[in-house]
């Protein structure tokens, strides 16, 4: 690879867009000034800390490393997950929901690229393993909030009719089963879009990246393939666990729908 | 078979305990505030919200039946009926229609409304079509909450009649009302809710 190494100099001039934003902010009165520079120096602090952190762990080498830095990313991923839906269950019911779709979809996609496709010598090393648990869990996460978020939504909007289908005898999931699946579909819209306007509409962000840093464009959208296949699998993976695990957090065994089980609007 | 219905210990958190008998073939209305828990105590009997507490049904107990077989023998009709498809057909059985559109023609409800959106429905429309969704499968008990509320006094009459000839061929029933005069001649056992409890009506 022959990237092309960036100074900070280079970044520096490249940051003088930013203070043009917030001039412009200033000037146009649109008040964002101040979450402009607030939100850019998060921004250069949390990826200078991840670059040194990743630094380290490349260098260590060690299993047990890298899987404490997948499980923070798990971790933090779920609680983004609870708390991005309009409404929550009590109890902190959606972050264990999301905890058991994020952590459980991304590594059996992770490990699955590593041992099939990606195959890196150990399989665990950290180069392949943290950015591919990185890239799957920002997908993944998305389809969990947008499962839970529907889901959720769809539920309490549906109570009157829900409970009608119960009350006439159906049993509690042959009633949810299509709020269930309409929930998975809506999970899912955003990496089919993805798909379908990859190349055409947009140049996907890893490809560009890849593309950039010197890799030939054959090579670069190889892998994006790959990434997309990998990251359309961990999210419908994800999106199935999140929305039957809410479903059966909402009802019990005398198949009632359990709807003081979530937090009140 | 016998569909009395014997209540024992009914109890929740919010409200009970209630004990009651409503004879196989009879009528208890539930008077009382709005907010005083008579929809409350309905769902707690068709086990829609949590309880404890035995309910027999004859000499069938609840505890011995799935929640789903347990509320088709004993169909609460909601006060707001719900809605799970688009037009109204979809919400019953193709076996059940031909007794859907008698008894829609005997609550005065046109023919066609059978075929229409729902959301094209008033709301008394709705509420007799819920009733019919529950009354055509033949259940031996009838949880009403509030079903004549939205109808006209002619309307009213019509599903009074229709009630009458069901407890007339066994069907028991259990009534929420706001309305004395229809507690007076339908119900053949009068309670009132007060502060989740029930007391009987003087």
């Amino acid at each position: 690879m022959n990237a092309i190494s960036l100074t900070p100099l280079d970044l520096t001039i490249a940051a003088s867009l930013l203070v043009a934003d917030a001039l412009a902010s200033i000037v146009l009165k649109l008040n964002l000034h101040w979450k402009i520079a607030v939100s850019a120096t998060r921004m250069v602090l949390q990826l200078a800390a991840i670059g040194f952190i990743l630094r380290w762990v490349f260098q260590l080498g060690h299993p047990a490393v890298t899987g404490l830095i997948v499980m923070v990313m798990v971790l933090i991923a779920a609680r983004e997950a609870s708390a991005r839906p309009e409404r929550h269950l009590k109890r902190a019911g959606g972050f264990w929901i999301g905890l058991s779709a994020i952590s459980l979809s991304t590594v059996l996609t992770a490990l699955f690229a590593l041992t099939t496709a990606l195959r890196p010598k150990p399989w665990y090393d950290a180069h392949y393993a943290i950015p591919l648990a990185g890239i799957l869990l920002g997908n993944i996460l998305n389809a969990t909030s947008l499962a839970l978020d529907s889901f959720l939504g769809s539920i309490s909007r549906e109570k009157a009719a829900i409970e009608a289908r119960l009350c006439l005898g159906t049993g509690f999931w042959p009633t949810i089963t299509p709020y269930v699946r309409d929930a998975i579909r809506r999970a899912l819209v955003p990496i089919i879009n993805q798909m379908s306007a990859a190349g055409v509409v947009t140049l996907p962000g890893i490809m560009t990246g890849q593309i950039l840093a010197g890799l030939d464009p054959i090579e670069a959208v190889k892998y994006q393939i790959l990434l997309m296949f990998l990251l359309s699998g961990g999210s419908g993976l994800a999106a199935a666990i999140t929305a039957y695990l809410a479903a059966w957090r909402l009802t019990d065994p005398r198949e009632r729908l359990r709807l003081d089980r979530l937090k009140n609007a | 078979m016998n569909s009395s219905l014997r209540i024992d210990n009914l109890r929740s958190p919010l409200s009970g305990p209630f004990d009651l008998t409503v004879e196989a073939g009879t009528c208890l209305s539930v008077m009382g505030a709005s907010g005083s828990g008579k929809s409350l105590f309905l769902r707690m009997v068709a086990d829609l919200d949590p309880n404890e507490g035995e309910i027999w049904l004859g000499n069938v107990a609840r505890s011995s039946l799935s929640a789903p077989d347990w509320r088709r023998q004993v169909i609460y009709v909601a006060a707001e009926s719900g809605w799970w498809r688009d037009d109204v057909a979809a919400h019953f059985e193709p076996s059940q229609r031909p007794a859907a559109a008698d008894l829609a023609d005997r609550l005065g409800l046109p023919p066609e409304l059978l075929g229409a959106q729902v959301a094209r429905l008033s709301t008394g429309e709705r509420q007799r079509l819920s009733l019919i969704r529950a009354l055509v499968r033949n259940s031996p008990a009838l949880l009403l909450d509030e079903p004549t509320a939205a109808l006209d006094r002619d309307s009213i009459g019509k599903v009074e009649a229709v009630l009458r000839e069901r407890m007339a061929a066994g069907t028991t029933l259990i009534m929420v009302t706001h309305d004395p005069s229809q507690s007076e001649h339908l119900a053949h056992q009068r309670v009132i809710m007060r502060d989740r409890k029930l007391e009987p009506a003087a």
